[in-house]
């Protein structure tokens, strides 16, 4: 097997299983950056796996076809948007302990959407769904010599979606007025409300939009990966998802390529039998590799990772 | 005043409790069950006999452990998510000594419960060591450590203790705390001597937090760290204890599934839940001993009668579920609970 076959095995893959943890990460980017911690994301992530399920389901069903799953990732991120808003309210204006809110949801999440998919479809798990999200290769693109086989051909588009929307999610908040503000509430939110930056208000959108994002995250795990939801399709792909944004500092970027890195991780774990010299690493390494190297990274050992600072405390007026 | 706060710490988990089976009674009338019928059969299911009662006071050992684990970190101001990881080390440390240890009883299964809690300790002080010297947020790498703990545990099973059904062997009979006894007076479930393990474990929990130096020091710390410091207390010596304590609470948790249910351990594709659900005990048992055991009686008396409630109402298992979670909103949020007695209060005098 030579090295270029292997790249060609591992990199689509690891492509493929990062997309969802792109979106999840960047909508944690979003939450946490203006200071609400959300351990919630995979709970959010999990919830939007179901609607997504359920939207392309029943999108087949009406005829939408090939449509239903870009159908579905509109509506589980509006979903996901109006789950966030119960972290939003208990973790904002009822001044909650954000980690045992975010803890609460991923309760509910799990709970809600398996007792409605036994409701709705009397099973254990929504049927599988026929309208996936196809691999194909980019025009033009995937007729780079190395580059084109690896990065353009015989991929999902959502993947391409994800790296794009991580573009903008550095253009908002590093290049707008809102990102600064929402950065600056996160950091210091007193300052910010002297401003006359209203604090409740940017950090509620924050919450949705990592609500939005994360219920995209899920959805095109269902449409791209799993086909359906059962209650072992999203088991800690979140908590990976807010590894990559701590792994990545807190940046959209970072947490880019902290997803595609651990993405990497997985793939490597799921085809590494295949490759000589990987054979011979016990499994288990590569598995658990994302979170022994998100501990380094907070220990200071793989570049110091530092939260914002207001992270994970209510604002209240008028408090020193 | 202080009367007030005191009726307030029931009152808050109470209402709250009334408030979760409330709206989980409007989802289940919203989506078509009998919300009557179903929580007629959720309580048969869970005092109606005493087959029930053993496996609620069965389902109740791991919780109690769990829940005394999250408690215990947060007196110190520490939030261990981690009991999740630190159960599942402590519950293959415990079946490993059942399985390779030969000793009579009485040394056998305190050398395995033993070996569990050390287990967990050293698992549940690594986020410890790393908050007292690196200033690293403990929930973060404690939810990092689940994930470590899931694979190994799963890795070491697979390569050394493997039996038929992706699972160890059997622990041997003078490490197990299975009670023929016990299950006999109860129609045959599954109740096992591990309730008088975390019965025990509770009074020591309460025991070293308000009778003994380390539990002042440790509670101290989770007031005010810099006040501590100041006043001569080690805290970086205490986040690291107190971290290692609820480990091997949470480890113990563990041995009560690898010595009491299942006699074995199993690989597993997920978690256990327990660990989670020992955030909700001990957050509605407001992170007291007696607190703890109340609120593992009513979480494990939910999770055992909704059993019952799926065969007989045929509502999903899973609402008890999202009853667990909305407690635990109402709990986080007692703004609410304060603000609804507030108004009941002054509409009471008008």
């Amino acid at each position: 097997m030579s090295f270029m076959d292997i790249l060609a095995l591992i990199v689509p893959a690891a492509i493929v299983s990062a997309a969802p943890l792109i979106f999840t990460a960047l909508g944690g980017v979003f939450s946490e950056r203006s200071g609400v911690v959300n351990i919630g994301l995979e709970g959010l992530m999990l919830f939007g796996a179901f609607i997504g399920a359920v939207t392309i389901y029943y999108g087949e069903q009406l005829g939408l076809g090939g449509a239903s799953p870009w159908v579905s990732f509109v509506v589980a991120m509006i979903v996901g948007a109006l789950f966030a808003s119960i972290h939003a309210v208990a973790s904002i204006s009822l001044k909650a302990d954000q980690v045992v809110s975010g803890v609460a949801i991923n309760f509910l999440a799990a709970g809600l959407a398996i007792f409605l998919t036994k409701k709705i479809f009397n099973a254990g798990q929504t049927p599988v769904i026929s309208e996936r999200i196809s691999k194909s290769d980019i025009p033009f693109l995937s007729d780079i010599p190395v580059i084109g086989k690896l990065f353009f051909s015989n991929a999902y588009l959502t993947s391409y979606l994800a790296v794009f929307v991580a573009l903008i999610v550095w253009y908002v908040l590093y290049k707008t007025p809102f990102g600064l503000r929402l950065r600056s509430v996160g950091e210091h939110p007193m300052a910010a409300d002297t401003m006359g930056i209203n604090v409740t208000k940017t950090r509620y959108i924050g919450v949705l939009l990592s609500g939005a994002l994360a219920g995209l995250g899920g959805a095109v795990y269902v449409a791209s990966i799993s086909g359906n939801f059962t209650h072992s399709t999203i088991t800690g792909q979140g908590f990976m998802a807010l590894a990559a944004m701590i792994f990545g500092k807190w940046h959209p970027l970072g947490a880019l390529g902290a997803a595609l890195f651990f993405g990497l991780a997985q793939a490597i774990s799921i085809s590494g039998t295949q490759i000589p010299g990987l054979q011979d690493i016990p499994k288990v390494f590569l598995l658990i590799a994302p979170y022994v190297l998100t501990i380094l990274a907070l220990a200071g050992l793989v570049g110091r990772a530092d939260a914002p600072k207001a992270l994970g405390t209510p604002y209240e007026k008028g408090k020193r | 005043m202080q009367n007030k706060n005191n009726k307030m710490k029931y009152l808050v988990p109470l209402i709250s409790v009334l408030l979760g089976l409330l709206i989980g009674g409007i989802i289940m009338l919203v989506s078509g069950y009998q919300p009557v019928e179903a929580y007629v059969a959720l309580f048969q299911g869970i005092f109606g006999g005493s087959y029930y009662a053993g496996e609620t006071i069965r389902q109740m050992s791991p919780l109690i452990l769990s829940g005394l684990a999250v408690a215990f970190a947060f007196r110190t101001g520490l939030f261990n998510i981690g009991v999740e990881g630190q159960l599942l080390v402590g519950w293959l440390a415990s079946v490993y000594v059942g399985i390779f240890v030969d000793a009579p009883a009485i040394i056998h299964i305190p050398l395995a419960i033993l070996a569990a809690g050390a287990a967990g300790a050293l698992w549940g002080s690594v986020p410890g060591i790393l908050k007292a010297r690196f200033k690293v947020h403990e929930v973060i790498t404690t939810i990092m450590m689940n994930y470590i703990a899931l694979y190994s545990t799963n890795e070491i099973i697979r390569n050394f203790m493997l039996a038929p059904g992706e699972r160890t062997e059997n622990i041997k009979e003078s490490a197990s705390l299975a009670s023929p006894f016990l299950q006999s007076i109860t129609e045959y479930s599954t109740l096992h001597y591990g309730i008088i393990v975390a019965l025990i474990a509770a009074v020591i929990m309460w025991f070293l937090l308000w009778r003994t130096t380390l539990g002042y020091e440790l509670r101290a710390v989770g007031f005010n760290q810099h006040a501590s410091q100041y006043a001569g207390i080690n805290v970086s010596k205490n986040i690291v204890l107190s971290m290692a304590i609820s480990g091997a609470f949470a480890g113990i948790a563990g041995s009560m599934e690898g010595l009491g249910t299942y006699q074995y351990m199993t690989i597993n594709a997920a978690f256990t839940g327990v660990g989670f659900d020992g955030i909700a005990v001990a957050l509605l048992g407001a992170n007291s001993a007696i607190g703890v055991v109340l609120g593992a009686a009513l979480f494990g008396g939910l999770k055992i009668g909704a059993l019952n409630m799926q065969s007989i109402a045929g509502v999903p298992t899973e609402l008890v579920g999202v009853v667990i979670a909305l407690i635990i909103f109402f709990v986080a949020c007692s703004y609410i609970v304060h603000w609804l007695m507030n108004r009941v209060n002054k509409g009471g005098k008008i």
